[in-house]
């Protein structure tokens, strides 16, 4: 009935100049703002929430609703902030999106802006995509001088700013406390909820923050209808979303399809595993998301079944890793990213990403025991639910789950007196003559 | 040594454009750290007194910001900041190997700058670009699907002064403090440069083309 891959936000990206307004203007675009300043704000408020979009950041949370939350007629400015610090491990779908379709997020700013009634939008990018932060500016520029954002915008009284504010380098910043508070000109620490932003957030006044990818998806909705929207995907995760695919897949890539897809799926549109080799792990969506296995592969990938399974939907960041990988260096590496990302604000988070990689590299170099084993398990039982934030709880997840699919090859790394993987098998150049090519050739599923 | 008359005016200039964009004029503050960082290509006891001096905060309270964000450096960087993703996918898809190699070759720990003061080489967090691993940045620049081959080429054109194009960005790569006045709020005349997407953006969508796959033709409204 659907197709397999449906390209929405990715379906002109081939288009030499699909970053500019002409580019965007000459596939439909901008089309979506004259009708959505001709409805109530309200009543694009409740387009959204019958759209069932949910956040595309990974938490999942109705985007709607999260409008509504705004309180209208409270006299206070009220502020959008669009989350652009993609920096969760192994995401990488808002980056390719801003570079190649930066117009349809500023459409969709310019349309949240209006639904919740708000005068000032901030798009808080990552400092370290340097391409990224010029299509930004000067596709905010470029709508400046078309009419699109400024003062009565299309002769419908409302006025806007957009400001592009580039990030420093801190993954907390993609926490939208933090965000918050980084964007008022401070360490970027997470704050105490509640009052959540949509009450007290930046200036302590109501504000929204919403992903790249929800707020890009905005100008669809409102051009094709909720039902539209909502009559992709499954029952509670509707529409499309983008899938990035990394690692030892033979073609990596942006793969826009509706929620639900799955990897064993992926991977075959994908070309499989690279030559010669069998899927060990993947994350569905990060690394904050615990990993799964091949005995995942027919898991939807939509909230709900991923849930199900033990894991996480989040960003749909697919990395995807065969046997020719060390989980005990992919966990350790992981949690040495947790422990130097950590803000230092609580002590469960703090401290314990700090033990953490201390004990885990005593396992990868074969000096640990089956003991640190159930040490790092009981660290984790004191972050998961007890840290301020979420980046306390996502360093658990590649710990708790490595542990739980892979705990025999944590040991082997003791009985071994050390790793017992070679590192240079599963780089990519490995085929040029390295070990990797006499790997054995059991396939998982039909995926190769 | 503070900025000169002349420096300083010209920052205040610039600083004035940048805190005009925002409802309070804190908010400026990582924005001007950029732009402090662009006149000496470091964030200099200088830069934080004048930023300090623009918000009417103590430098303790400007130096916490700065000790805070890693794309703020405390020593002079060079023309080329190098940093390799050695986060755990570009790690294991031949990052470390690269980043090990580079030391090699180049003579210098993590974070150190060469002898030359071209390059400062760095290992760097997840940059967004997994489906390019192993990915290395020159500059907040992308350069995709790197090997140890390529990247000695790459650190060697860079200190011969040979014209060195990232692969998905501008023909020409900014230096340094360029960079730092671009992430500032000062675009330079690059934005349409460089392709729309990079291969392996497209290959969903070149595939749905492949098999005539598309979402559903809307239900109502007028996109095409």
């Amino acid at each position: 009935m659907t197709d397999t891959l449906t390209p929405v936000l990715t379906a002109h990206w081939d288009q030499p100049d699909a970053f500019t307004l002409d580019g965007y203007k000459r596939v439909g675009g901008w089309r979506a703002l004259p009708k959505a300043l001709a409805m109530e704000p309200d009543d694009l408020i409740a387009t959204l929430k019958s759209s069932s979009l949910r956040g595309r950041g990974g938490a999942g949370f109705p985007t709607g609703v999260k409008w509504s939350f705004l309180p209208q007629g409270d006299g206070k400015p009220h502020y959008l902030v669009v989350n652009a610090d993609e920096s969760e491990p192994g995401t990488c779908k808002d980056v390719p999106l801003m570079m190649a379709n930066p117009q349809e997020l500023v459409e969709g700013v310019v349309i949240t802006c209006y639904a919740i009634r708000a005068h000032h939008a901030f798009i808080y990018v990552r400092g370290e995509v340097l391409h990224v932060v010029r299509r930004l500016r000067h596709a905010v520029e470029e709508a400046y001088a078309a009419g699109y954002i400024g003062t009565d915008i299309l002769g419908s009284g409302f006025d806007l700013d957009v400001v592009v504010h580039a990030g420093a380098g801190a993954y907390i910043c993609g926490e939208e406390s933090a965000l918050l508070t980084s964007l008022e000109g401070y360490r970027g620490l997470p704050r105490l909820r509640p009052p959540f932003p949509a009450v007290a957030g930046l200036y302590a006044c109501p504000t929204d923050i919403n992903n790249v990818e929800s707020i890009a998806s905005v100008p669809s909705i409102v051009a094709n209808g909720a039902d539209w929207f909502a009559g992709l995907g499954t029952e509670k995760s509707k529409g499309y979303g983008i899938f990035s695919l990394s690692g030892h897949v033979t073609t990596p890539g942006q793969y826009e399809a509706p929620l639900g897809i799955t990897l064993r799926e992926l991977l075959d549109l994908a070309g499989g595993m690279r030559a010669g080799h069998r899927l060990k792990f993947w994350t569905p969506g990060g690394s904050s998301t615990p990993i799964l296995t091949d005995a995942h592969l027919d898991v939807p990938l939509d909230f709900e079944s991923v849930a199900a399974a033990g894991s996480m939907l989040g960003t749909r960041a697919l990395q995807i890793f065969d046997e020719t990988t060390c989980v005990v260096r992919a966990v350790l590496r992981w949690t040495e990213f947790y422990e130097h990302e950590s803000c230092g604000k609580c002590t469960p988070c703090r401290e314990g990403t700090f033990w953490m990689v201390r004990v885990l590299e005593r396992l990868e170099h074969g000096q640990g025991t089956e003991e640190d084993l159930e040490k790092l398990l009981d660290i984790c039982d004191n972050i998961l639910g007890r840290a301020f934030c979420a980046l306390g709880d996502g360093a658990t997840s590649p710990i708790t789950s490595g542990i739980e699919y892979f705990r025999d090859e944590f040991m082997q790394h003791q009985k071994e007196g050390g790793c017992p993987f070679d590192p240079t098998a599963s780089t990519l150049f490995a085929e040029l003559g390295g070990p990797g090519g006499s790997s054995p050739r059991g396939l998982a599923g039909s995926t190769s | 040594m503070p900025f000169s008359d002349d420096v300083r005016s010209r920052l205040d200039a610039d600083a004035a454009q940048i805190i005009g964009k925002y409802p309070r004029p804190r908010s400026a503050l990582l924005p001007l750290l950029h732009l402090v960082q662009s006149e000496e290509g470091y964030v200099s006891a200088d830069g934080i007194a004048y930023c300090a001096e623009k918000f009417g905060l103590t430098e303790a309270e400007v130096t916490a910001v700065v000790s805070f964000y890693t794309m703020y450096k405390r020593a002079p960087v060079g023309d080329y900041h190098v940093g390799v993703c050695t986060n755990t996918l570009c790690a294991i898809m031949g990052g470390d190997q690269i980043l090990a190699e580079l030391r090699e070759h180049l003579g210098v720990g993590n974070d150190e700058t060469t002898p030359d003061g071209k390059i400062r080489l760095e290992h760097v967090e997840c940059n967004a670009a997994c489906d390019y691993a192993p990915v290395m940045m020159v500059n907040w620049e992308f350069f995709d699907n790197m090997t140890p081959q390529s990247a000695r080429q790459l650190v060697d054109d860079l200190r011969a002064g040979n014209k060195v194009s990232p692969t998905r960005g501008p023909g020409r790569l900014c230096t340094w403090r360029e960079a730092s006045r671009i992430l500032a709020g000062f675009n330079d005349d690059q934005a349409t440069d460089g392709p729309a997407a990079g291969p392996a953006s497209l290959v969903g969508l070149e595939l749905a083309k492949e098999h005539g796959w598309t979402a559903p033709a809307p239900t109502q409204g007028d996109k095409q």
